[in-house]
């Protein structure tokens, strides 16, 4: 069951203005704004582990533009909801929507079609270790843009790795880069097939504070340059904070919240709580 | 076991246990029979992956080369050493060339070669597909609307069904090779003498369902490897369990195929 936050938190009329109104916490507001059309919608997805339940009916949507956060502790199922995003875990029930499209009814050719379309940065980044940099980069076109020249190629490359500011590493081995590296590598990689969804796990797992806010400043830099929509699955409240328009906060496999952050700060709820504090 | 259990409860636990194995051999087996027919499935259908395909098969081949032709000439060697005194006793030296070029090509050079394989090349798959598996590079091949199998099994599959062929006979030269060598040793014999007698005594029955029954070892070393590594769980424990299983699981699978084909070639002469 859903707690709207927005009707349970006790908005006073005075209440205290949003903290730290930064560039980019505007700017996702603007973001917000922009359209109300859902890219993402999912209805009662329930899905089990043998005996355990994961997810108990959750529904979501995502609009068009916006940066949906699922915040949540360890085992409430916020990896495999993405997951189920793109057909990596199969729902036992219900329906997920993705640029329109029951991705329950869909043969594994016309998923593909549309994954082309969804970007998934995974927590480790997931780059290929036999492949350097480049190869990295270019595997997506080489496999998606048949009829792109190589010079075209190797110019998107170029456009991406300087998107993430990693030019100079171009032929090194993911063995070679840090962990901050890697993960703007497999931003740029998934970037560069302009996906229209970005999905998010865990995008600051392992980093430390610096390299962590670096990351979070470049998802909503991508998000304005290419006019995308996303969702992060993250516990680090830095990045919902920096990145979220919406946050949903899933508890065993529930939607149990849902807000912006700073709705969601101010809820009275101690096991939300918990997470701003 | 508890110590307070009847003989009959204890038995029963105990046919319970062996039950449960003996159906997860099965569920094993059946998800290998699924998995092979995934690669029938996917290798008919293009696109065809040639450059990853190249790749595996210089990986697979020409890798292995030093490997397969030391022991290829270990073998010809230890055999000729090895049969000589006793063919001495009979006064049939020049029974070697013949006696060696029979079972490495029928028997020997196959099986050798192919638990090297087993070895080098399935473990080397399992470790590195599991390894993709643990470290995601999987998933995230297939969110990134590339088909995993085919690109990492059927690619691979094929470059060790092409290979193993070809690093037999190889290694059945070599061996051959060693063979003259030891011989040489104790008698005197030239090289083109050597091979003349040594492929006197090989007919068509010796050659050619040693060289099909090879395809097949090359079948299973890499469709074993692959699947070990391709199910391997979320740890980095498993990935050298999956290299692991799939030396013995191959090594069993290429003894049996050499069972069956030994009965069927048996049946055919």
């Amino acid at each position: 069951m859903t707690e709207k936050v927005n009707d349970t938190i006790e908005n006073e009329a005075g209440a205290e203005e949003p903290q730290e109104p930064t560039v980019a916490s505007e700017e996702k507001r603007a973001a917000g704004n922009e359209t109300q059309e859902p890219v993402i919608t999912i209805h009662g997805l329930k899905k089990a582990f043998k005996d355990h339940e994961v997810l108990k009916g959750v529904d979501l949507d995502v609009r068009k533009g916006e940066n949906l956060v699922v915040l949540g502790k360890s085992g409430s199922g916020k990896s495999v909801l993405i997951k189920c995003m793109v057909g990596l875990e199969y729902p036992d029930e219900g329906a997920i929507s993705v640029l329109g499209q029951d991705i329950s009814t869909l043969k594994y050719d016309e998923l593909n079609v549309l994954r082309v379309r969804v970007g998934f940065l995974f927590q480790n980044s997931a780059l290929y270790d036999s492949m350097t940099v480049r190869e990295n980069l270019a595997f997506p076109l080489r496999k998606h843009k048949k009829t792109m020249t190589r010079e075209k190629k190797e110019a998107v490359i170029m456009e991406m790795l300087e998107n993430v500011g990693l030019e100079d590493s171009i032929d090194q081995l993911p063995s070679k880069l840090s962990g901050g590296q890697s993960k703007r590598i497999g931003l740029a990689r998934t970037l560069i097939l302009r996906p229209e969804i970005m999905l998010y796990d865990e995008p600051t797992t392992g980093l430390d504070t610096g390299t962590a806010h670096e990351i979070s400043e470049l998802m909503i830099k991508m998000k304005q340059k290419y006019n995308i929509s996303s969702i992060t699955i993250t516990h680090d409240m830095a990045c919902a904070k920096l990145t979220a328009d919406r946050i949903i906060m899933l508890k065993e496999g529930v939607v149990v919240a849902e807000g912006t952050y700073e709705e969601l700060e101010k809820s009275k709820d101690e096991w939300i709580r918990s997470f701003f504090h | 076991m508890p110590p307070s259990l009847n003989p009959y409860q204890k038995a029963k636990i105990r046919v319970t246990e062996k039950r449960s194995e003996l159906q997860k051999f099965f569920y094993a087996a059946g998800d290998l029979v699924a998995f092979a027919g995934r690669f029938f499935r996917d290798v008919l259908k293009p696109p065809y992956e040639w450059r990853e395909i190249l790749y595996q098969c210089f990986l697979v081949g020409y890798k292995s080369t030093f490997l397969i032709g030391l022991t290829g000439f270990i073998m010809g060697a230890v055999l000729t050493i090895q049969t000589r005194p006793s063919m001495a006793q009979f006064g049939a030296i020049s029974m070697i060339p013949g006696m060696i070029s029979v079972s490495v090509v029928r028997e020997i050079g196959p099986v050798i070669t192919a638990l090297i394989c087993c070895g080098k090349i399935g473990s080397r798959m399992g470790a590195e597909l599991g390894s993709m598996k643990v470290t995601e590079q999987i998933d995230a091949m297939e969110v990134s609307a590339i088909n995993p199998f085919r690109y990492l099994v059927v690619t691979r599959t094929l470059a060790t069904i092409l290979m193993v062929p070809l690093l037999t006979i190889y290694s059945d030269l070599i061996a051959l090779f060693g063979g003259y060598l030891a011989m040489n040793i104790h008698d005197t014999s030239t090289l083109r003498h050597f091979f003349v007698a040594a492929m006197s005594h090989l007919e068509f029955i010796d050659v050619f369902p040693a060289i099909i029954k090879t395809f097949f070892f090359g079948f299973v070393v890499g469709l074993i490897g692959c699947y070990k590594g391709w199910n391997a769980r979320r740890g980095t424990e498993s990935v050298g369990m999956a290299a692991n299983s799939a030396v013995v699981a191959s090594s069993l699978a290429v003894f049996v195929i050499d069972m069956l084909a030994a009965q069927i070639t048996d049946l055919l002469v």
